[in-house]
């Protein structure tokens, strides 16, 4: 095969205010073939957008090039001047970037941002732009091809638009795609889908593909070679089969150890086996919550009915489901962030007031929440003692010495160093941000952590590390955690028990070893099914099931009637399922499945 | 939906309306001072005081006066000046400040046309090239300008143009009919100060706002997308940049019709807010009220309009799922 790119010692490098240089890219030398999917894997910080990007010839502000070439085609990129490299840029490279929806101008339609490119650099007119874009829909299965170009992007779903991100870049008919973690953040049913459509068009239009990602199990599906980069340099290459069968490097192998074993039975960790009497640390009974005007206890938009869930003493209950099945609409009820219109909360066996405001200070101190984006979380302007101080003072009326002392115990709890007291969020990486987010939580000595899927926005190995201190945390403590996460494996590790909800319903519960072996729910079985497996060839199995092809990549829709899985449910029972609410089945020992098909048909 | 957020907007304008039309009869009626008073002068006996206040209507209790008042209003008929009263040639008020809006009109209109696209190109501009020697010359002018006092502005300029240079005259006084290059000349000078000060706000939000969305993730991609700067400026960027900067140009034009007391008095200029002043001078509160009452409803207007245009601009309304 031939050569498409070369990248020989490519050294980029940060200018700091004093002008002074740090070195980000420390001389990373690579070939992409043409027809050939390069992919580079490493942690954040490791480079690897930075590098993929230099094969546009493009440089997030802040960053220079400071040595080695980029060649396209024997034609150094790095001293290409701003018309050519724009002449360049969505012709032979095409960029796809994490997140679609913030890469697509709200303001533009889909069809203009998809053939602008294309049209501007004459390479088609609009009218053939128009055809080309409406092919591409075709062949990236997105609904409704011929009128899908007049809407705009807030009018589709994620991982429809991150689709069509793909259906940009490739509307020009690019020599080589860069395809910056395209499916990330998307559910894993979802993932698949756009794996599926990425691989298969790759292949079609036969152009080479540099693949940035963090997540092993993805790369083994689509990557024909690894680039293992950390720190900004290359620690292994070689092919797929070859890194993920036999890694060589120790780097490598801990990135394999990252990635958490696809979810079955007998992972859970046994907390504690003693029976309990005492009431439940917390309990939700048939909650009815949702948003909008509230009539007859009905909310305009319900998103959570009849919802049932305990937190034993103790425990850790998982919270799975794609994302629009109401997790966090959940917490938030529990934390008294959203009052519920029916139903109740109770904590310690005592009913709380729905509204946060009401609640009394002491039952506030005992439920506590950890934010997902630890970012945004954390007030910029304040110290870490600040942030940890306030919880302190408010709850427990700790002050001065007192108060400085518990902090740098809080500190030591997530296992960060005592000076980080004097620094301000913006001065630590996004693990350590999320340890102090967790630290803020347990300054107030609660009871019960609602985390909101705390590890969803870190990279596998930090996340992994996360995990680790939130099990070493619940021994220590004993506080009860609500682990809301739309990624199996980590809940699966994790959680005593688990609760599956789809639509605002919980289809399935119980013990995290009984949720996650048969007889499934159909809907937890199609979760399970959809986390990849670290093993090259496992998407094209996938592909082939039945679940696969009835459920992936559907909107979560909330129903008044039926069953809400009806419509991906390949065990649907027509003239029953969509107009009956599912029966609750009692599998034994708190197990429980809502569905109408007995329990001899779900094992198949 | 956009129909609801629309008429929502409208509903919500009226209501303002009516309540600003409240404010001002109450404020107006606190005013110390009693037209009838004033008219007869101290000398007025009891009795003929009685018979003018009755004969103005002031003897009616407050909530029947106003409205009298709002239904006057609502059919154009904004009442007499009562200053002229005494004297026995009541003017109505209509024939008073139709002159001053076709004046302040005049005016506002001249500052617009200039002041708006000269400020949005100055403003993408510097924009386009943050941190360049252009674009800190242009945030140092205008923060420098927005600080220095419009009656500064206005002392500086006649002092160069009328002072200095002769050029121009430094009162702006219009005898009615002037046309053409007369017209510009009377002009001139009152322009020119508030395209200065209205400039220099507009340039800055402008600028503020385009760099905003410029450093959003959809206009890197625009950019790894080879496309051109301009259109990423203009096509890209603008559209999603269009609801403060309409807003802010609402806002100044608002203060252009009723704000610029100042300027309009240092250069003598026949406007509404000169009549204004002269009429609380005099208490004569049927044409302060009319005064009022238009500032605040060409307020509205305009604020609503701003809102119009960046509902019509976000696609989320304009095209709800």
């Amino acid at each position: 095969m031939s050569v498409l790119l070369e990248v020989n010692h490519l050294k980029i490098s940060a200018r700091k205010d004093d002008d002074s240089l740090t070195p980000i890219v420390k001389g990373v030398s690579f070939n992409v073939a043409r027809g050939e999917v390069i992919a580079l894997i490493g942690e954040s910080g490791s480079g690897k957008t930075t590098i993929a990007l230099s094969a546009l010839g493009y440089t997030k502000p802040g960053l220079e090039f400071t040595g080695g070439q980029v060649r396209l085609e024997g034609e150094d990129i790095i001293t290409m001047a701003s018309d050519q490299l724009r002449a360049l840029r969505g012709q032979r490279v095409a960029y796809l970037a994490q997140s679609a929806a913030a890469t697509f101008n709200p303001a533009l339609t889909i069809g203009e941002q998809v053939t602008e490119s294309c049209v501007l650099h004459n390479i088609l007119t609009q009218k053939q732009a128009d055809e080309r874009a409406e092919f591409l829909y075709r062949a990236l299965e997105l609904p409704d091809p011929d009128q899908l170009g007049k809407r705009y992007p807030h009018q589709v779903s994620g991982g429809q638009l991150q689709r069509l991100m793909a259906a940009t870049a490739l509307c020009g008919k690019p020599d080589l795609l860069v395809l910056d973690e395209p499916t990330t953040a998307l559910d894993v049913t979802t993932q698949i889908e756009v794996l599926k459509a990425f691989k298969s068009v790759i292949k079609q239009e036969g152009s080479a593909a540099i693949y940035v990602t963090h997540d092993l199990s993805v790369v083994a599906q689509i990557a024909d070679h690894i680039v293992v980069l950390y720190a900004g340099e290359v620690q292994e290459h070689g092919s797929a089969e070859q890194v993920v069968s036999h890694p060589g490097h120790d780097y490598t192998r801990r990135l394999m150890h990252a990635v958490r074993p696809p979810p079955g039975a007998g992972q859970g960790e046994e907390t504690s086996s003693e029976h309990h009497r005492e009431a439940p640390a917390l309990e939700v009974k048939d909650i009815v919550a949702g948003y909008g005007k509230t009539q007859n206890g009905i909310p305009s938009i319900t998103v959570l009915r009849d919802v049932n869930v305990s937190i034993e003493r103790g425990h850790t209950v998982g919270v799975i489901g794609e994302s629009g099945c109401g997790k966090s609409t959940l917490a938030r009820v529990m934390a008294g962030l959203l009052p519920a219109a029916q139903g109740k909360v109770l904590l310690d066996g005592e009913t709380l007031k729905p509204a946060l405001q009401r609640r009394s200070r002491g039952e506030l101190q005992k439920v506590q929440f950890v934010f997902q984006m630890a970012d945004t979380a954390l007030n910029p302007r304040q110290r870490i003692d600040h942030i940890l101080g306030r919880p302190l003072e408010f709850y427990l009326g700790l002050k001065g010495k007192e108060k400085r002392r518990r902090i740098g115990e809080l500190l030591q709890m997530v296992e960060l160093p005592q000076e980080f007291a004097g620094r301000y969020p913006e001065e630590l990486s996004g693990g350590q941000k999320q340890r102090v987010n967790l630290a803020r939580a347990l300054a107030a000595s609660p009871e019960v952590l609602l985390c909101d899927e705390v590890i969803s926005a870190l990279d596998s190995i930090v996340g992994a590390n996360v995990i680790e201190l939130l099990k070493r945390l619940r021994k220590q403590t004993g506080v009860s955690f609500v682990f809301i996460s739309h990624d199996l494996s980590t809940v699966a590790s994790f959680a005593d028990e688990i609760v599956v909800l789809y639509a605002g319903r919980v289809v399935e519960k119980g013990a995290t070893d009984a949720v996650l072996s048969p007889p499934y729910h159909p809907y937890t079985r199609l979760l399970i099914s959809s986390v990849p497996e670290l093993r090259v060839g496992w998407l094209e199995e996938t592909m082939q099931t039945q679940e696969a092809q009835a459920g992936i990549d559907r909107v979560v829709t909330l129903t008044d009637t039926g069953c809400p899985f009806f419509d991906r449910c390949p065990l649907a029972i027509k003239d029953t399922c969509d107009r009956e609410t599912a029966p609750a089945r009692q599998l034994g020992a708190g197990h429980t499945i809502e569905c109408h098909r007995s329990e001899a048909e779900f094992v198949h | 939906m956009i129909w609801r957020a629309l008429l929502g907007r409208l509903g919500i304008s009226v209501v303002t309306l009516f309540v600003v039309s409240v404010l001002i009869f109450i404020g107006t009626n606190l005013l110390p001072g009693d037209v009838a008073q004033i008219l007869l002068g101290q000398m007025a006996t009891p009795d003929s005081l009685a018979a003018l206040q009755a004969k103005l209507g002031m003897d009616q209790p407050g909530y029947v006066r106003y409205f009298m008042w709002l239904r006057d209003v609502a059919t154009g008929d904004m009442g007499f000046s009562k200053a002229g009263l005494g004297a026995g040639n009541a003017t109505p008020i209509v024939q008073i400040i139709e002159p001053r809006i076709f004046n302040t009109l005049q005016l506002t209109g001249m500052v617009a046309v200039i002041a708006i696209p000269f400020a949005l190109f100055i403003g993408l501009l510097a924009a386009m090239r943050p941190g360049t020697r252009l674009d800190r010359t242009v945030t140092f002018s205008t923060l420098s300008l927005i600080s220095v006092p419009d009656f500064l502005v206005a002392t500086f300029l006649v002092l160069i143009f009328a002072v200095h240079l002769g050029w121009l005259p430094s009162i702006a006084y219009l005898k009615g009919g002037e046309t053409g290059l007369n017209l510009i000349r009377a002009l001139a000078m009152p322009a020119l100060t508030l395209i200065i000060v209205v400039s220099a706000q507009i340039i800055r939000m402008t600028r503020a706002t385009v760099l905003n969305v410029m450093s959003s993730p959809y206009i890197e991609m625009a950019i790894l997308k080879g496309v051109p700067r301009k259109r990423i400026i203009l096509r890209h960027a603008l559209l999603n940049a269009i609801g403060p900067i309409v807003n802010v140009i609402a806002l100044n034009l608002a203060w252009l019709v009723g704000g610029v007391v100042i300027v309009e008095q240092i250069f003598a200029y026949p406007g509404l807010a000169k009549l204004m002043i002269d009429a609380v001078l005099v208490r004569d509160l049927p044409l302060v009220q009319a005064c009022a009452m238009i500032f605040c409803a060409s307020y509205i207007v305009l604020i609503f309009i701003a809102d119009m245009a960046s509902i019509l601009s976000n696609p989320r309304l304009r095209h709800p799922k």
